[in-house]
């Protein structure tokens, strides 16, 4: 593909962009108590948080994927009012401001809620467990996915799938093997943001599910807990975080690479 | 309402210093004042008074848990008053040589039981009645979490929260929200919760006190007037309005 060239002063802005991003992170890096690194790293409760939060984000990333693609097959499919309503619904918790969707969640789901009060009457108190996590986690995370998805299904061409209808081909066997191959590349970078955004996943989880070391501390709140108590194991757990992240949105750029488009 | 004469007061004083010889308004002046979380509304009043007590004089506060305000002070933020939840963080304060002079001691606050409006979980106290409800208190190593520890140690009692919060309102939220059964917060949080909770005092929790202490910053362009707030909130009128908060008790 051909591309007109850009003119070389945009080169000053988008530099200034890049270290505005990275200064931040390098400062962090150049703060580390690199020496007591390992000693932090190791405490209870920093492995703690650390196995939780892998814990409750590899739940979370299922669950988006089996509630989300679905949505996301769907919305895809819609025209109309009900298609902008579905879209909306689907994708304001990422903008939300994360306390906003702790505070949401609790008067649906608390203790106190009539969802919640019914759920507790059946036996599913939510209230300061594991589940909690999961459920704030996949409430902000979700969407990532849906929204990866569904441009991907907009954007594919219908011209396999219909081939493959006309070949004799069911709706089910479509789906299975023309229109989700044709997806999978955002699938999978849909699922590795709902992950990561599930691992920075902070005031829903707070306002929500409290915090307790190995049930609901996670990685976040273990951070935000050693703020107050010791900035150094904050700013170790954080590396580990940012590392996290970083692996997570790189390896998100090598599936949304597609190698029939380069040439 | 009490703000709102507050502000009547100082327009009417505003107002007649403006009909003074010296014609056009006094330059303004502002004193920075860091102020643990815990200190909002009682500080905030006490602002006012000082504002009108000295025309011109503009106080701006930040409040913030303790352990924040000393990092942002080690970081350079400008301040002229510096007021700690506890001791410890104080002398955090004070070790990086960034206080005045010897911080002193203004006030102390003790811990209580709070319970949802209606106590739906029959919570008695620190006893049984805990067993298998859901409890909430702070952390260890948060000064709330520290006392309530303390405490517990004391009492010889063992707590089982299903949660450990990093700020004593996430505890009074939860509590009030009826999210947990009962929760362990500051007297004053009671009491600026109103009805939404029901206070059980517990006895012995005069054993640990929390001591807030206050001092004016090295840096402070404003020696004078930082010295002049703290003396209003040592004075009598600062104690009352303390006092009326819970603090004190």
């Amino acid at each position: 593909m051909i591309r007109p060239s850009l003119p070389r002063w945009v080169l000053v802005p988008a530099g200034a962009a890049v270290l505005f991003l990275a200064v931040p992170l390098l400062a962090m890096l150049v703060r580390v108590p690199w020496v007591a690194l390992p000693t932090l790293l190791a405490s209870p409760a920093a492995v703690d948080a650390l196995w939780l939060s892998l814990r409750t984000c590899a739940l979370t990333t299922v669950l988006s994927v089996v509630l989300g693609l679905p949505l996301a097959l769907v919305l895809s499919r819609s025209r109309g009012r009900w298609a902008v309503v579905g879209r909306t619904l689907a994708t304001v918790p990422m903008v939300l401001p994360p306390v906003v969707a702790g505070l949401a969640l609790l008067v649906a789901l608390g203790r106190r809620a009539p969802l919640g009060g019914w759920l507790a009457a059946h036996g599913v108190d939510l209230a300061f467990t594991t589940g909690a996590v999961v459920v704030a986690q996949t409430f902000v995370a979700m969407p990532y996915l849906v929204v990866a998805v569904e441009g991907a299904l907009r954007s594919a061409s219908d011209e396999y799938g219909v081939a493959a209808a006309t070949l004799g081909a069911g709706p089910t066997t479509v789906l299975r093997r023309v229109t989700l191959p044709l997806v999978a590349p955002a699938v999978a970078s849909g699922a590795a943001l709902a992950f990561a955004r599930a691992l920075g996943e902070f005031g829903a989880t707070l306002t929500f599910a409290g915090s307790l070391q190995g049930t609901t501390r996670t990685l976040p709140l273990e951070i935000y807990l050693q703020r107050e108590v010791d900035t150094d194991t904050a700013i170790a757990l954080s590396v580990v975080l940012i590392v996290l992240a970083a692996v997570l949105v790189a390896g998100t750029a090598r599936f949304t690479k597609r190698p029939w488009s380069e040439t | 309402m009490k703000k709102f004469a507050a502000l009547v007061a100082l327009l009417v004083v505003g107002a007649c210093s403006a009909t003074q010889p010296p014609a056009g308004p006094a330059p303004t002046t502002q004193l920075v004042v860091f102020a643990a979380a815990s200190l909002n509304t009682t500080f905030a009043s006490l602002g006012t008074q000082f504002e009108a007590a000295h025309p011109g004089v503009k106080v701006t506060f930040s409040f913030d848990g303790s352990a924040a305000l000393v990092d942002q002070l080690k970081a350079g933020a400008p301040a002229d008053v510096f007021a700690s939840a506890d001791k410890a963080n104080m002398d955090k304060a004070t070790s990086a040589g960034l206080m005045a002079g010897a911080p002193s001691l203004f006030t102390t606050n003790v811990l209580t039981l709070i319970v949802p409006a209606g106590n739906p979980a029959k919570i008695t106290g620190l006893d049984a009645s805990l067993d298998g409800k859901k409890l909430v208190v702070c952390a260890d190593g948060v000064p709330c979490g520290t006392a309530t520890k303390k405490l517990a140690g004391l009492l010889g009692v063992t707590l089982k929260p299903v949660s450990e919060e990093t700020k004593v309102t996430d505890v009074r939220t939860k509590v009030e929200s009826g999210q947990a059964d009962a929760g362990i917060v500051y007297v004053t949080d009671a009491k600026a919760s109103g009805d939404k909770v029901k206070t059980i005092a517990i006895s012995g929790a005069d054993k640990v006190r929390n001591d807030y202490v206050i001092g004016a910053t090295k840096d402070s362009k404003q020696a004078a007037l930082a010295a002049a707030f703290i003396e209003l909130v040592k004075g009598p009128d600062g104690q009352k309005v303390l006092a009326a908060a819970g603090f004190g008790a």
